[in-house]
C-alpha cells in the first residue's frame, strides 16, 4: 500500500469515528481547538514572525521603553502592542513568552505523567504493601494544593543549589516542581485501570504462558490504561501552564531576563500606577485565552471518553 | 463512630509526623544552620562549640524528637532573614490572612449558593447562560490577573477602594482585624474578591449539578404529585439535600483558600502569612518556610478531620451504611 493510500484511509477511519463526529458537533470545542492551535504555532514559530528577539539585549533600546500601543497617543508601527520598561516589543516578548510557557507546561505534564503512569502501574499491579504506601502518599499530597508543593520545591531548590547558577537552572526547576506537584491524578487514574486490567482473561492468558510482568504491565495492560490518561494530561496543561504562570508571577519562577507570560504581569504589575497598563494587560489576556482554551478542549475530552455522557444515548 | 475519630486522629498524626519530618529535613539539611548563625571571622573551634551546644551532633533521631517537641511548644525557631523568633513573625500575620480567607469564603458561599440553585432551577434561562460563562472565566482567568484587572478598573481608573495593605486596624490584644474600620472593610473588598472568585464557581457548579442530579430523583417527584409549592419543593426538599456535599467541599476548600492566599496577598501586598511565606521562599529562610509548612498542614489536618466527623454527623446515610458493614 502506497503512503499516500495510507495517509487516505487514516482520514477516513478518523472521520468516521465517533469522536469527529462528537468533535465537530460541537462548536465551542472547535473554536478551542483552533485557538490553541493558533498559540501552539504562533509560539512555535515565534523566532520567524516577530520583528525582534527580546531576549537578546543588544536589539532592545532603551529609548523606546513604555511606548503605549500603536491606537494610542505616541504609539509607534514598530511595536504595535508597545514596548515594556527593557524597551521590549510586547508583540515579540508575549510569543516568546508563550513558548517558555508552552514549553514548561508540556514538559512538567510530560514529567508528571510519567511518574504518575509508572507508580500507577507498580501499585495497581503489585498491590500489598508497595499499593498502599505509594497511595497513602498520594492521599496525603492530594490534600494540599499543587501551587503550594510547587512552589515548597521551588524554595528548597533555592536554598540547595548555588546561588549564581539560579537563573540558569530556573526552567528545569519549574518543570521538576510543576511537574512532581502533578503526578497524583496519573496515579490513581492508572491504578484504578490497572486493577480492573490486571483481572482480565488477555492478562491472565499472559502469565500463564510466562510473559514477565513487565512485559505485561508494558505491552498489555498500559495501553488500556492510556484513554483516562490523555484527558488528565489535557487539563494537567491547563494547570501546568496556570501554575508557571503564577509562580513566575510570584517572582519564584523564570527569570525576568527571559521571561515567560506570568514574568511579563509580574513586570507590568509594577508600572499598573504610572498608567502603562499595556504591559500587564496583552500578555495577561493571551495567557488566560491560552487557559481557557485548553481547558476547553480537556472538559470535552473528558465528556467524550465517558460514553455515559454522550448525547443521544438514554440516561 | 468512635471507632472512626481515632481511625482518623491517628491517620492525622501521622500525616503530621511525616510534614514534620519534612520541616525538620529542611531545617538541618538544606545549608548549615551553624553558617546562618555566625559571621566570617567566626573560628573552626567556636563553630564546633556552637554545633555542640546546639545539639547538632546528636543522633538524627534525637534530634527530630526535640524538633518535634519544639515546633508542638510553638518554638519555630528564628528567622535567617529577619532574625526574629518565626512564631512572632507569623502571630503578626495570621490574623490578616484569616479575615482574608474568611471573608472570602463567605463571599463564595452567598454568591455561589444561590448562583448555583438559580441555573438548576432555570437551565434555558439567559442569566443561567451569564452565570455560567462567568464561572468558566472565573475558573480560566488566574488569580493574579484577576487581582490586577480589580486593581486597573477600581484603583487607578476609577480611583474608589485601595489597591494595598488592610487599611486601618484595631488592635484587639493578641488580634488585630481590619474589619472593624471603614478603610479596613474598603481594603478588604478586592482582595477578597479575586481570592473567592474561584471558590465562588466551583460552589456554583457543585450546587448546580448536585440539584440537577436531586431533581430527578423520585422524592421530588413525589412531593410535586402530593401538591408541595415549588417552594417547598425546591427549597424544603432539593436544596436541603444538596447541602451535605457543599459544606463538605466548602470545608476541604478553607484549606486551599488559606493556601492560594500567598498569591492574592502578593497581588494587594496584603501583609498576612502567604506574603512572609513568599518573601522566605526568595531569601531561602528556611525556618520561616519550614514553620509556614507545619503550620498550613496542621489547618489542612485539623479541617479534613473536623469535615470528616461533621459528615458522619450530618449525614445519617453514611452511619446506617458502616452499621451494617460492621454487623
Amino acid at each position: 500500500m502506497t503512503a499516500i493510500a495510507r495517509l487516505r484511509r487514516t482520514i477516513a477511519r478518523v472521520r468516521d469515528h465517533d469522536l469527529w463526529h462528537d468533535f465537530t458537533a460541537s462548536r465551542i470545542t472547535v473554536a478551542a481547538a483552533a485557538v490553541t492551535l493558533a498559540i501552539v504555532l504562533a509560539a512555535l514559530f515565534a523566532p520567524w514572525i516577530t520583528p525582534q528577539n527580546p531576549f537578546d539585549p543588544a536589539e532592545l533600546d532603551l529609548l523606546d521603553a513604555f511606548t503605549p500601543p500603536v491606537w494610542a497617543e505616541g504609539g509607534d508601527w514598530r511595536f504595535v502592542l508597545g514596548t515594556d520598561d527593557q524597551g521590549r516589543d510586547l508583540y515579540s516578548a508575549m510569543l516568546h513568552g508563550a513558548r517558555i510557557s508552552l514549553l514548561v507546561g508540556f514538559a512538567s505534564v510530560l514529567l508528571a505523567a510519567a511518574i504518575g503512569v509508572t507508580l500507577g502501574l507498580v501499585a495497581g499491579y503489585s498491590g500489598g504493601a508497595v499499593d498502599a504506601t505509594i497511595m497513602r502518599i498520594a492521599d496525603i499530597q492530594i490534600s494540599f494544593p499543587a501551587i503550594l508543593i510547587a512552589l515548597l520545591i521551588d524554595g528548597v531548590a533555592r536554598g540547595v543549589l548555588p546561588r549564581d547558577r539560579h537563573d540558569e537552572l530556573a526552567l528545569y526547576v519549574l518543570v521538576f516542581a510543576i511537574g512532581a506537584s502533578g503526578w497524583v491524578q496519573f496515579a490513581r487514574t492508572v491504578r484504578g485501570s490497572t486493577l480492573v486490567e490486571k483481572n482480565r482473561e488477555y492478562v491472565q492468558a499472559a502469565r500463564v504462558i510466562g510473559v514477565r510482568p513487565a512485559a505485561i504491565v508494558l505491552r498489555h495492560v498500559l495501553p488500556n490504561a492510556m484513554g483516562p490518561v490523555l484527558v488528565i494530561a489535557t487539563i494537567g496543561l491547563a494547570v501546568a501552564i496556570l501554575t508557571e504562570a503564577t509562580l513566575s508571577f510570584l517572582g519564584v519562577g523564570v527569570p525576568p531576563t527571559q521571561p515567560s507570560l506570568g514574568t511579563l504581569i509580574d513586570i507590568g504589575q509594577d508600572f499598573l500606577f504610572s498608567g502603562e497598563w499595556w504591559i500587564v494587560v496583552f500578555p495577561g489576556v493571551l495567557l488566560a485565552a491560552l487557559i481557557l482554551a485548553v481547558n476547553l478542549l480537556g472538559d470535552w475530552l473528558r465528556d467524550a471518553f465517558n460514553p455515559k455522557l454522550r448525547k443521544g444515548v438514554a440516561r | 463512630m468512635i471507632a472512626l475519630v481515632i481511625r482518623r486522629l491517628l491517620q492525622s498524626i501521622v500525616v503530621m509526623l511525616a510534614v514534620a519530618l519534612i520541616g525538620f529535613t529542611l531545617f538541618r539539611y538544606v545549608g548549615d544552620p551553624v553558617a546562618q548563625m555566625v559571621g566570617q571571622e567566626t573560628s573552626l573551634q567556636e563553630r564546633a562549640e556552637l554545633r555542640e551546644r546546639l545539639g547538632l551532633n546528636d543522633a538524627v533521631a534525637v534530634q527530630f524528637g526535640r524538633y518535634v517537641g519544639d515546633i508542638a511548644r510553638g518554638r519555630f525557631g528564628i528567622s535567617y532573614a529577619i532574625d526574629r523568633p518565626v512564631a512572632d513573625l507569623i502571630a503578626e500575620r495570621l490574623p490578616a490572612t484569616l479575615e482574608l480567607s474568611f471573608v472570602a469564603a463567605l463571599f463564595a458561599l452567598i454568591a455561589g449558593i444561590p448562583m448555583g440553585v438559580y441555573t438548576a432551577l432555570h437551565p434555558t434561562r439567559l442569566l443561567t447562560r451569564v452565570f455560567l460563562t462567568i464561572s468558566l472565566i472565573g475558573i480560566s482567568l488566574p488569580t493574579f490577573f484577576i487581582g490586577i484587572l480589580l486593581i486597573l478598573v477600581f484603583g487607578v481608573w476609577l480611583g474608589l477602594l485601595p489597591t494595598f495593605g488592610r487599611g486601618a486596624v484595631v488592635d484587639l490584644g493578641l488580634w488585630t482585624t481590619g474589619l472593624l474600620t471603614a478603610s479596613g472593610w474598603k481594603s478588604i473588598l478586592m482582595p477578597a474578591f479575586t481570592l473567592g472568585m474561584f471558590q465562588l464557581t466551583l460552589i456554583m457548579r457543585l450546587v448546580r449539578s448536585e440539584m440537577l442530579e436531586v431533581l430527578r430523583t423520585d422524592y421530588i417527584k413525589f412531593a410535586r404529585a402530593r401538591g408541595l409549592t415549588d417552594r417547598a419543593v425546591n427549597f424544603g426538599h432539593a436544596l436541603k439535600n444538596t447541602l451535605v456535599p457543599v459544606i463538605t467541599i466548602t470545608g476541604l476548600q478553607l484549606g486551599s483558600i488559606i493556601a492560594f492566599a500567598i498569591i492574592t496577598e502578593t497581588v494587594f501586598q496584603w501583609p498576612g502569612m502567604g506574603l512572609l511565606f513568599l518573601q522566605a521562599i526568595q531569601f531561602a529562610d528556611i525556618p520561616v518556610m519550614a514553620s509556614y509548612l507545619v503550620l498550613i498542614a496542621l489547618f489542612f489536618v485539623v479541617i479534613n478531620l473536623a469535615v470528616d466527623i461533621l459528615y458522619h454527623v450530618v449525614d445519617p446515610r453514611l452511619r446506617i451504611d458502616r452499621g451494617v458493614e460492621a454487623g
